[in-house]
């Protein structure tokens, strides 16, 4: 299973093993990524629907998703989940700990469950969890979830992956008021009360309405635990889906999104690019690194320039 | 902030019926704190669970923790359900409370290795070391 072919041919005859590999593959940063990347162009990456979750750790996101892969077995689709978790800033090592509340799909082959660390990388994560996204459409996911902890500008660019946002909140887990402040509250689609049947959930729903009423944003009430609700979520997240699709917003987003992937890319490549003539640099390179930077970026445009003239020396000699 | 190389993802299984997770969950902390990702299973799962599971997130070392007494008859059906799944060729570390004369026999059937009780930490964490670099040179060759 190292070819990159048979891999390729494998995502689409959904076999575990290719996607599992393909996945790690973008992740490690193989040598092979581009190739892999670029045979698998779903022509169905437009039909199927990215679902991202996010909030505080122990608000119930997983067990949310677990319930929500069951939702959508019934209705006879593939799902994909892409369930990422912080890395240690100090070992680098991770646990991976979202897969526990979804083991009961774990012999269904038709619910493909990736865990991924964010290995301390912010764009390279995007760009791998949306790499892993789009191998699990290849192999027929729709709907794929990519569930993240709702903290940092990482989880957020991972969020922005998504066609439809959710924020899953519960009483006394986590501060609320946090999550407002990092703006997370500002991307979401539907809001998610969990854990329902605890107190303080009312006054948390009520508390969310007010702030959420001026904006076009769905709060609603779920027990995760007991599947109480989720139907009901899952209707929210299918009218939403249709309207965006109808208006002509989903297409846009998609857009942006691909755009951001793009540009998140382009500043992985550089990075290396930067780091090798920095080295090169004369002196010890003090001063302001603001000045440096911008010269950096001028020495690679001019270089570029000097390529293209030797191109095609007719246009600009 | 740098991109950082892992170094290796870990699945950690409890088969059988023993709901004591205790020992598997100090040496998942000890493998995350050694710079592994370590994906666990939770309690009580089924040899077929955990091979579906090990493939799905292309692990490249499964440990199991057998505490029930229950090694001789879960470890190779984990082995024989990887295999059925097309990854037989994943290291399989196992670690409980496991008597001498079984160790032989079990490495014979194919486990990378065997634990017990009083194992030391860090020889644990070296063999896990050892397995995962082994596994990645055959995982990431080109062919
Ligand atoms: N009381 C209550 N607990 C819940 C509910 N949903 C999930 N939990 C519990 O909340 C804890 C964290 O759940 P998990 O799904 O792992 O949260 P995550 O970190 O957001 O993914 C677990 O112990 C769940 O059993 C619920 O509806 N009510
Ligand atoms: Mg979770």
């Amino acid at each position: 299973m190292n070819d990159i072919d048979e891999i390729v041919k494998g995502i689409y005859l959904k076999e575990p093993r290719a996607i599992g590999r393909a996945i790690s593959i973008i992740e490690d940063g193989d040598q092979r990524a581009g190739a892999l990347l670029k045979q698998i162009n779903a022509k169905n990456i437009q039909e199927s629907t990215i679902l991202g979750i996010t909030g505080p750790i122990g608000t119930g996101k997983s067990t949310i998703i677990n319930q929500l892969i069951a939702h959508y077995r019934k209705q006879g689709n593939r799902v994909g989940i892409v369930a990422i978790d912080p890395s240690s800033p100090v070992s680098g090592g991770a646990f991976l700990g979202d897969r526990i509340r979804m083991m009961r799909h774990a012999m269904d082959k038709d619910v493909v469950v990736r865990s991924m660390a964010t290995r301390g990388k912010q764009g390279g994560l995007c760009a791998a969890a949306a790499a892993a996204v789009r191998i699990m459409i290849c192999s027929g996911c729709d709907p794929v979830i990519i569930e993240t902890v709702g903290v940092g500008q990482a989880e957020i660019d991972v969020v922005r992956l998504a066609d439809i946002t959710i924020l899953v909140l519960a009483p006394g887990v986590g501060d609320e008021i946090q999550m407002m402040k990092a703006g997370i509250i500002e991307i979401a689609d539907i809001v998610v009360v969990n854990k329902a049947e605890c107190p303080g959930a009312d006054s948390l729903f009520m508390e969310l309405e007010n702030v959420l009423h001026q904006r076009n944003c769905t709060v609603c009430r779920v027990i995760a635990r007991e599947a109480y609700g989720i139907e009901k979520l899952a209707v929210f997240i299918g009218v939403i889906d249709k309207e965006r699709r109808k208006s002509g917003q989903f297409t846009n987003k998609r857009k942006q999104t691909r755009e951001t992937e793009i540009i998140d890319y382009a500043i992985e490549m550089m990075r290396d690019e930067l780091r090798r003539r920095l080295k090169e640099y004369p002196g010890n390179y003090t001063g302001d690194p603001r000045t440096i930077a911008r010269k950096l970026i001028d020495d690679i445009c001019i270089a570029e320039l000097d390529t293209s003239k030797r191109n095609c020396p007719e246009v600009f000699l | 902030m740098d991109i950082q190389q892992c170094r290796g993802r870990i699945l950690i299984g409890k088969p059988g019926l023993d709901g004591h997770d205790r020992g598997a969950k100090i040496i998942a902390r000890s493998l995350r704190d050694d710079g592994f990702e370590v994906i666990y299973t939770g309690i009580r799962r089924t040899p077929e669970e955990i091979a579906l599971t090990a493939i799905q997130e292309d692990v490249d070392v499964v440990g199991l923790s057998v505490l029930s007494g229950a090694h001789n008859e879960l470890f190779p059906e984990v082995l024989k359900a990887l295999h059925q799944a097309k990854g037989g060729d994943i290291p399989v570390i196992g670690g409980g409370i496991i008597p001498e004369e079984d160790i032989q026999h079990l490495k014979e059937l194919g486990m990378y290795e065997i634990f017990t009780s009083g194992t030391p930490v860090q020889t644990i964490l070296n063999t896990f070391r050892e397995a995962t670099e082994k596994y990645r040179q055959r995982k990431h060759k080109i062919i």
